[in-house]
């Protein structure tokens, strides 16, 4: 038997009773071909069931293509509360002929599948609900145009989905309207498209499985955002006023949701003139030269970027840290090495990034694990770029970026901004003797003129310079000069975002995380006490370089798991550099590189076995397109 | 700021600034190399047109050429960046502040190898900048390999004949959109400092490419690029005169002689043509000429295209008119409001 084969066999056997009511914590996955228009589809979907009260997270698996090759979205109802990707489906919509087949067969027996009744899924297992809908039947009743059925075709799962979930079909239609606003044809269609649905359901599809929603509280005042939209609202709250970029998965949307905010909010209006220029540059080099150049000159200056961005990037990043000019890059990582996997996410940028550059280079990143820190550590980059006058990397994800969470509202920043230390004739007269590197207050941050601003004027260099920037191939000079920049990088400890940590004093051990790992983790913490009986204590990373609460946290535990999104333990490796043998003993390392968001029983199953606990697999679904125990691991 | 104030009697330009004040530090290239010539002219330009140092940024590559930006105008501030990469530094620091003059210095190796990217996306753009190379065929810091400016069959010291066709920078510059592109040679002391005059009364980029001959790896017989080939070689197109703005000067010439350009600060330039068909506004005669003069193994120097009207790309983002680097929070941070329309719009 294929393995496929035998997953039917056993699924079988443990068959879900169908009395058990499944309310408000479940997963639905629409499988659809790309380029289908099945977007609105899925927005709605998620909106109403947020409109409803109810904690939802989205996520979209996606190709790296125009049109036509499989796509998945995920949505998960949490009555908990719980963010991360589920790694169960429980309720399956497909749409996909290519992918049918294999969507049902790797589906946890019990799940419930709409499908597209030609495909006749039904024929494959006895364990699963089906539901069958004859999509092309009901989309020609509905929309008379041809040409536009393709596009509101998808709009009768809703419908569907409505009646058999129990999601209040006005909700829809609210969330309908905010998708479509006042494109009145196509709201009607779509609208009609989920009366169909629903209708059809009403008549045709007894409710047989257990996944209900019922109206909950808990979203009341909160937003649903993804990252980049958080970032680039950050950015612009930041006082950001040069923003040069290239266009490249996952990172785009970051820039250009920018622009539409900019061309919004930051027009003058007194002169209907822009206070900010945003130029897409020729590549990632020139990109981060551009904001190289701005932010010398005294602009809050940054791009975005992805993996193979930031390789091109190196070079740049060395000279913004050896001239010492500020720029805030974000870094929205995928899967690598190389090209990679364009559109799934990662961690995999940790280690490369933080020594970017050739020569003995450091670099500052920070690492938000929200669309809120997304928001609040785009203004922290810009003040830190400047304090330090140093580049700042933030490192965002795919899942964090580009998919939908929900939030509390963000809050107005009602701290000025820093601009660091600029010399002013004030300064100048305190400090007498003025050098652009020279360390005036011992804290490794020299003072810096800017072209125009009517201060001394300086060289700056990649190559050798001494404090007054001038050149300079002394072995004493350059010595002085890279210690100096050590210091610096000390002082930055104590300015980066804080770690935030939960420690439970019975546990003996404690778990380090950052990024989008975090909802896993705090799951996972859950997963294993509940199920398990097993403590854990939770360090969360914000920033490199890492801050004074590490070491106590190391030394408060026996082991440590460091949960890392890609395949070499990269946060492992930068821990290693810093800690000494003892702290390094207790270091245990959880990874996950499949592509796929995190998941909380992943990380579970790794602490557990590496603890010594009797694991049994709950899930053996296989991933869309693979098996998902591969790429998950300890090491 | 300068720091240093006038003295009495002493020659002071229309900013009450003495030519001192345009220096920069000493050179460290060989002596007799064409780019020291260059450095001198961009001293003497900035001063006579009475541009004040610290309204200036001088950008450079890297290579002997990049070097050079050390060596005028030590009271601006200055920026060696990345090999090839001056462009994109360069673009940046304009968008900060768009009130600062920008002059750039790279080499053929910079701008024509590792940095014809950039080279080609700056002169799109048509940022107001002056961007000269400092043109000898060869990489003078790694000791004299060729370059992508070298001619077919130029010869290296070490006898190595060139066997690649030459990128002529200029045709290059006037076909992606550069608004202001000649060619001088570092000895036409005269030529090379009515054009770089000329360029700071330009609005848009200006590309300056100066056969400026490497007395140590690219001076000797069968070089297209020595002293000697360039001087017997050089094939001016006019007699460049400029008078700038703050000068009430007229010039009487005879009609069809000379053609005059206003400038976009109301400078004037008076090209006195030596070859009568020859008109630099017209694009299609200016990349003609420039392979003619190629064919017949010449290099022609002097205003080759221009065109005074176009709008720069910083007048096309509609930036305004305050330098963004300075703009206070007030103008650089929405209001409360505006967080809270957003906000509501995603709840």
């Amino acid at each position: 038997m294929t393995p496929t084969e035998l997953a039917v066999a056993d699924a079988a056997s443990r068959a879900r009773p169908s009395e058990d009511r499944v309310v408000n914590d479940f997963s639905i996955q629409v499988a659809t071909v790309n380029g289908s228009g099945s977007q609105t589809a899925n927005l709605v979907l998620i909106r109403s069931l947020f409109q409803m009260g109810i904690p939802v997270s989205g996520k979209n698996l996606f190709p790296s293509n125009i049109a036509g090759l499989p796509t998945w979205y995920t949505i998960r109802a949490s009555k908990d509360g719980y963010l991360a990707r589920k790694k169960e489906i429980d309720f399956l919509v497909a749409m996909n002929a290519e992918t049918a087949r294999e969507d049902v067969l790797t589906l946890e027996p019990g799940a419930a599948v709409v499908y597209d009744e030609p495909l006749k899924l039904n024929l494959l297992r006895s364990d699963l609900t089906f539901y069958p809908v004859p999509f092309d039947k009901l989309v020609a009743q509905v929309c008379p145009d041809a040409k536009l059925r393709r596009l509101v075709r998808n709009m009768i799962y809703d419908g569907v989905l409505a009646k058999i979930l129990g999601i209040d079909t006005t909700e829809m239609d609210k969330a309908l309207n905010r998708q479509l606003g006042k494109k009145g044809r196509a709201f009607g269609l779509n609208q009609a498209a989920l009366a169909a649905g629903y209708e059809f359901a009403e008549k045709h599809l007894p409710k047989q499985d257990p996944f209900l929603v019922e109206r909950m509280r808990e979203t009341a005042g909160m937003i649903l955002i993804e990252g980049n939209a958080a970032a680039a609202l950050g950015c612009m709250m930041a006082g950001v006023t040069v923003v040069t970029w290239y266009p490249i998965t996952p990172s785009s949307s970051l820039c250009e949701t920018l622009i539409s905010y900019m061309k919004k909010y930051r027009i003058d209006k007194d002169t209907g003139k822009a206070t900010f220029a945003i130029v897409q540059a020729e590549d990632e080099i020139a990109a981060l030269g551009m904001a190289i150049g701005a932010g010398w000159a005294g602009a809050r200056a940054m791009t975005s970027t992805a993996g193979p961005g930031i390789s091109l990037m190196s070079e740049f990043a060395g000279l913004g840290y050896y001239a010492e000019v500020p720029a805030v890059i974000f870094d929205v990582q995928r899967v690598g090495p190389s090209t990679g996997l364009p559109t799934r996410t990662a961690q995999g940028d940790m280690l490369m990034t933080a020594v970017l550059s050739h020569g003995d280079t450091k670099q500052i990143m920070i690492i938000p694990s929200s669309v809120e820190e997304c928001y609040t550590m785009a203004m922290d980059a810009f003040d830190l770029a400047e304090q330090l006058q140093t580049p700042v990397f933030v490192m965002t994800d795919l899942d964090l970026g580009m998919n939908t969470w929900m939030s509390q509202p963000f809050e107005y920043p009602t701290r000025p901004l820093n601009r660091g230390k600029l010399l002013t004739p004030e300064t100048l007269a305190r400090i007498g003797q003025w050098g652009r590197y020279l360390d005036v207050d011992g804290d490794g941050i020299p003072y810096r003129s800017i072209p125009g601003d009517g201060m001394p004027a300086y060289f700056t260099r990649g190559s050798g310079h001494n404090a007054k920037g001038q050149y300079t191939e002394r072995a004493d000079d350059y010595v002085t000069n890279m210690d100096r920049l050590a210091r610096k990088f000390e002082t930055a400890r104590q300015y980066v975002p804080k770690p935030e940590v939960q420690r439970d004093p019975a546990a003996g051990i404690g778990i380090i995380g950052y990024g989008t790992s975090h909802w896993a983790i705090e799951e996972s913490q859950d997963q294993m006490r509940d199920e398990n009986g097993l403590k854990t204590s939770y360090f969360r990373l914000r920033a490199y370089p890492f801050t004074d609460e590490l070491t106590a946290f190391i030394d408060q535990h026996d082991r440590i798991y460091v949960v890392d999104q890609n395949r070499d333990a990269q946060v492992v490796a930068l821990l290693r550099m810093e800690l000494d043998p003892a702290r390094i003993a207790k270091l245990r390392s959880v990874r996950h590189y499949n592509g796929l968001p995190i998941d909380a029983r992943s990380i579970s199953d790794e602490i557990l076995a590496q603890e010594g606990h009797e694991v049994v697999s709950r899930s053996r679904r296989p991933a869309p397109s693979g098996d998902e125990t591969a790429g998950v691991g300890g090491e | 700021m300068s720091t240093v104030t006038p003295t009495p009697g002493r020659k002071v330009n229309r900013i009450g600034l003495e030519q001192q004040q345009y220096r920069g530090g000493k050179t460290t290239l060989c002596a007799g190399c064409g780019h020291n010539s260059i450095s001198e002219r961009v001293t003497e330009a900035f001063y006579e047109m009475g541009v004040h140092p610290s309204n200036v940024i001088k950008l450079s590559g890297i290579g002997c050429s990049s070097k050079s930006p050390a060596y005028f105008l030590g009271g601006s501030h200055g920026f060696n960046a990345v090999h090839g990469r001056m462009p994109s530094v360069g673009t940046g620091a304009l968008l900060a502040n768009r009130k600062l003059i920008a002059i750039g210095v790279s080499g053929d190796g910079d701008t024509g190898a590792i940095g014809i990217g950039q080279f080609v996306h700056l002169m799109r753009r048509n940022l107001p900048i002056i961007y000269i190379i400092e043109d000898n065929g060869c990489y003078g810091l790694t000791k004299g390999q060729f370059s992508p400016t070298a001619d077919l069959g130029s010869k290296l010291k070490t006898g190595v004949v060139n066997d690649l066709p030459p990128i002529d920078t200029c045709a290059l510059a006037i076909e992606l959109g550069a608004t202001f592109v000649a060619r001088s040679f570092s000895g036409d002391k005269k030529q090379l400092l009515s054009l770089l005059k000329a360029a700071l009364s330009h609005r848009g980029t200006v590309m300056l490419d100066v056969i400026s001959p490497c007395v140590t790896f690219n001076d000797h017989e069968g070089s297209t690029k020595s002293y000697a080939y360039a001087k017997d070689h050089d094939d001016p197109l006019e007699e460049v005169s400029f008078v700038p703005f703050f000068e009430d000067i007229n010039v009487d010439y005879e009609p069809g002689t000379t053609q005059e350009v206003v400038m976009h600060d109301g400078s004037k330039l008076y090209l006195k043509k030596l070859d009568e068909s020859y008109d630099p506004t017209d694009k299609i005669a200016a990349l003609r000429v420039l392979q003619e003069a190629q064919r017949r193994g010449e290099f022609a120097t002097g205003v080759i295209y221009i065109e005074p009207d176009r709008d720069d790309f910083l007048e096309l983002l509609n930036l305004v008119d305050e330098p963004l680097a300075m703009l206070p929070l007030e103008k650089v941070r929405p209001p409360r409001e505006a967080l809270e329309e957003v906000m509501e719009s995603l709840r």
